[in-house]
C-alpha cells in the first residue's frame, strides 16, 4: 500500500477526528496561532507602512530591513527566543510575527504609494488635513494592495505555524513531529495535507475578498 | 593526512587482494578461516557513523591499533546504521564502534532486553554470520533522565524511582518519549510514576530542552547521557535501577576475519577505559571552541590513559 493511500486511511479514521489530538482541535489551535500572529504583526507593520507610504520617509530603510527579516530562518529564530525566554507561546509567535511583517509592511507602503499623486493633491486642495488625506483617500484607494499583503502574510504564517510543535505546543505541526519521531509516515502526510487544504481555503477566501474590494 | 591517504590506498589494495583470494562463494568458511590465520598482518579499516562521538571512537580504535603495530586506517562519516552495517558486511570496513541496545534492535526489532548483560547476550545471538561484537565498554550513550542539582537536593531525588513521590511531575523529551516503552508508558509501568505533564521538544535534548529544564519550566529532561551540557550545567543524571532505558554500551562490532589476538586485546584495553564519564570527556573536548579534530581528541585521550 502506498504512503498516500495510508495517509487517506489515516485521514478517514474517525478516532483521528476526536479529542485533543483530533484534527478539528489541531486545526483550531493552528488557526489560533495564525490569527494571533497576524493581529500582532498587523498592529506593527500596517501603521508603519502607511506612515512610510504617506510621508515617503525611511522607505530605503524599510526595504532593507524587511529584506533582511525575510532571510531569517524561522526555526533558528524560534530557538533563539527559547534560549532567551524559555518555552511557551512567546517563541513561536515572535518568530512567526517576524515572518509576517515584511509582506504586511510592503503591502501597506506600496499601496499608499500607488495612489495617484494628483488625487492626493486634489484632496489637499479641497482643504483635507493630512490625517483625512490618509484615512479618506489613501487607505481606501490602497485597500487592494493592503489586502494582498495580508493575504501573503496569512498564507506564509499558516504554512509555517507548524513550528510551534517543535517546543511542545499544539497545532498541525504535532502530526509532523510526532509522526517523524516514530516513523509514522501516514500521520505525517495526513497532517501535511490538512495544512495544504487549510492554506488553500484561506487563500481562496482572500482571493474572494480582494475581488469584492472597491479597487 | 597524506600518510592516511597512503594507508587508505594500501588497505584498499590489501582488501581487494584478500577479496580476490576469497573468490567464489563468499559464505565459504574455509577461505574465511584461511584469512583469519594470517590476520595478524591484515590491515583493518575502522568505519564510523555520521556523528561526532562515533568518529572520535573510530579514531580511538584506529590509533590504539596502530600503536600496537596493526595496519589500521579509518573511513569516517559513513552515515546511518543501514549504510555502515552494509559496509561491514561487504568488507568495505572491518570494525566500527557500536551501541549494544540499538544494534540489537537493528537485528531484532522485537528485542525487549534492557539490562546491560541481557542486551549483550541477546545481541550475541542476533548477530548475522561473519560479524561479532567484542567485550562492551562500561560507558553508555543513551537516553537519560536529568534534573537540576537544586531540584535533586530540594526533593531528595537521585533515582528515577524517587520521582514517583512527586505530584504533577513535568517532563520534557522528544515526541517519541510519549509512546515508546522507555518513555511515559515505562515510567508508569516500571516505576509507578503517574500524572506526568509531558512537553514534547523536538531538538533531541538540545538547547531548547536544556533551557526548559534550567529555567524550571520542566522538572525532568531526557538528554543523551554523553552530552557535554550535562556536566556544563551540573545536571544530575537519575539512576535507573530497574533498567527502564535499554543499555547502550559502546562495543566494537568487527568482522570475524579481522579478529586477531592482537586486535582483540588492544580493543579490550580501550573498552575497559571507556566509561560514560570518558565519553562525556571526549565529547566535551570535541565541542571545545578551538574545534579540534576527532583524531586530535582521540590522540590526547589515548595518551592520557596510557594506551598509546
Amino acid at each position: 500500500m502506498s504512503v498516500f493511500s495510508e495517509a487517506f486511511d489515516w485521514l478517514s479514521t474517525s478516532t483521528n477526528w476526536h479529542g485533543p489530538d483530533g484534527v478539528p482541535h489541531r486545526v483550531l489551535e493552528h488557526l489560533g496561532y495564525t490569527a494571533l500572529t497576524v493581529v500582532i504583526a498587523s498592529a506593527i507593520a500596517i501603521p508603519l507602512g502607511l506612515w512610510i507610504g504617506h510621508t515617503g520617509r525611511l522607505r530605503g530603510l524599510a526595504i532593507a530591513v524587511t529584506g533582511a527579516l525575510r532571510a531569517l530562518p524561522t526555526l533558528g529564530l524560534l530557538t533563539l527566543v527559547v534560549l532567551w525566554r524559555g518555552i511557551g507561546l512567546t517563541p513561536p509567535i515572535a518568530a512567526l510575527v517576524v515572518l509576517a511583517i515584511p509582506p504586511l509592511l510592503a503591502g501597506a507602503y506600496a499601496g499608499v504609494e500607488s495612489v495617484d499623486r494628483r488625487t492626493v493633491d486634489a484632496a489637499r486642495g479641497i482643504g483635507m488635513t493630512e490625517w483625512q488625506v490618509l484615512t479618506r483617500v489613501e487607505v481606501p484607494l490602497s485597500l487592494s494592495l493592503l489586502l494582498g499583503g495580508l493575504r501573503s502574510a496569512v498564507l506564509q504564517v499558516v504554512a509555517t505555524a507548524t513550528v510551534a510543535a517543535y517546543i511542545g505546543l499544539g497545532g498541525l505541526g504535532r502530526y509532523l513531529l510526532d509522526g517523524i519521531a516514530v516513523r509514522d509516515y501516514p500521520q505525517m502526510l495526513g497532517g501535511s495535507l490538512v495544512v495544504v487544504v487549510l492554506a488553500l481555503l484561506l487563500d481562496g477566501a482572500f482571493a474572494l475578498l480582494q475581488r469584492l474590494s472597491p479597487t | 593526512m597524506k600518510l592516511n591517504r597512503t594507508l587508505g590506498v594500501l588497505s584498499a589494495a590489501a582488501l581487494a587482494l584478500s577479496l580476490a583470494a576469497c573468490g567464489g562463494d563468499p559464505t565459504d568458511t574455509s577461505s574465511g578461516s584461511d584469512s583469519g590465520s594470517t590476520s595478524s598482518s591484515k590491515s583493518i579499516v575502522v568505519g564510523s557513523a555520521a556523528f561526532g562521538e562515533s568518529e572520535i571512537l573510530a579514531e580511538v580504535y584506529a590509533q590504539a591499533l596502530k600503536a600496537k603495530g596493526v595496519d589500521a586506517s579509518t573511513k569516517l562519516d559513513i552515515g546511518a546504521r543501514e549504510a555502515y552495517i552494509g559496509a561491514i558486511k561487504d568488507g568495505t570496513i572491518d570494525l566500527i564502534p557500536e551501541y549494544t541496545g540499538n544494534l540489537l534492535l537493528y537485528f531484532d526489532q522485537n528485542a525487549t532486553a534492557t539490562a546491560p548483560a541481557d542486551v549483550e547476550s541477546a545481541l550475541q545471538g542476533a548477530l548475522p554470520d561473519g560479524l561479532a561484537v567484542l567485550d562492551p565498554a562500561p560507558g553508555e550513550d543513551k537516553d537519560s533522565l536529568n534534573v537540576t542539582s537544586e531540584f535533586a537536593q530540594k526533593n531528595g531525588v537521585a533515582s528515577i524511582a524517587d520521582l514517583a513521590k512527586i505530584k504533577g511531575l513535568k517532563v520534557a523529551a522528544n515526541p517519541e518519549f510519549k509512546t515508546r516503552a522507555y518513555g511515559l508508558p515505562g515510567m508508569d509501568k516500571i516505576y509507578g510514576i503517574k500524572d506526568v505533564s509531558f512537553t514534547a521538544i523536538s531538538d533531541g535534548g538540545g538547547p531548547a530542552t536544556l533551557k526548559a529544564l534550567t529555567s524550571g519550566q520542566v522538572d525532568v529532561a531526557d538528554i543523551y547521557s554523553t552530552t557535554p551540557s550535562i556536566t556544563q550545567n551540573k545536571l544530575v543524571t537519575l539512576e535507573d535501577p530497574k533498567n527502564l532505558i535499554a543499555a547502550q554500551n559502546v562495543v566494537p562490532l568487527i568482522r570475524d576475519d579481522a579478529q586477531s589476538d592482537e586486535v582483540k586485546s588492544t580493543l579490550a584495553a580501550v573498552s575497559e577505559k571507556l566509561t560514560t564519564d570518558a565519553l562525556l570527556e571526549l565529547n566535551t573536548a570535541f565541542a571545545a571552541d578551538s574545534k579540534p579534530t576527532a583524531a586530535d581528541v582521540a590522540k590526547d585521550w589515548l595518551q592520557k590513559n596510557g594506551l598509546v
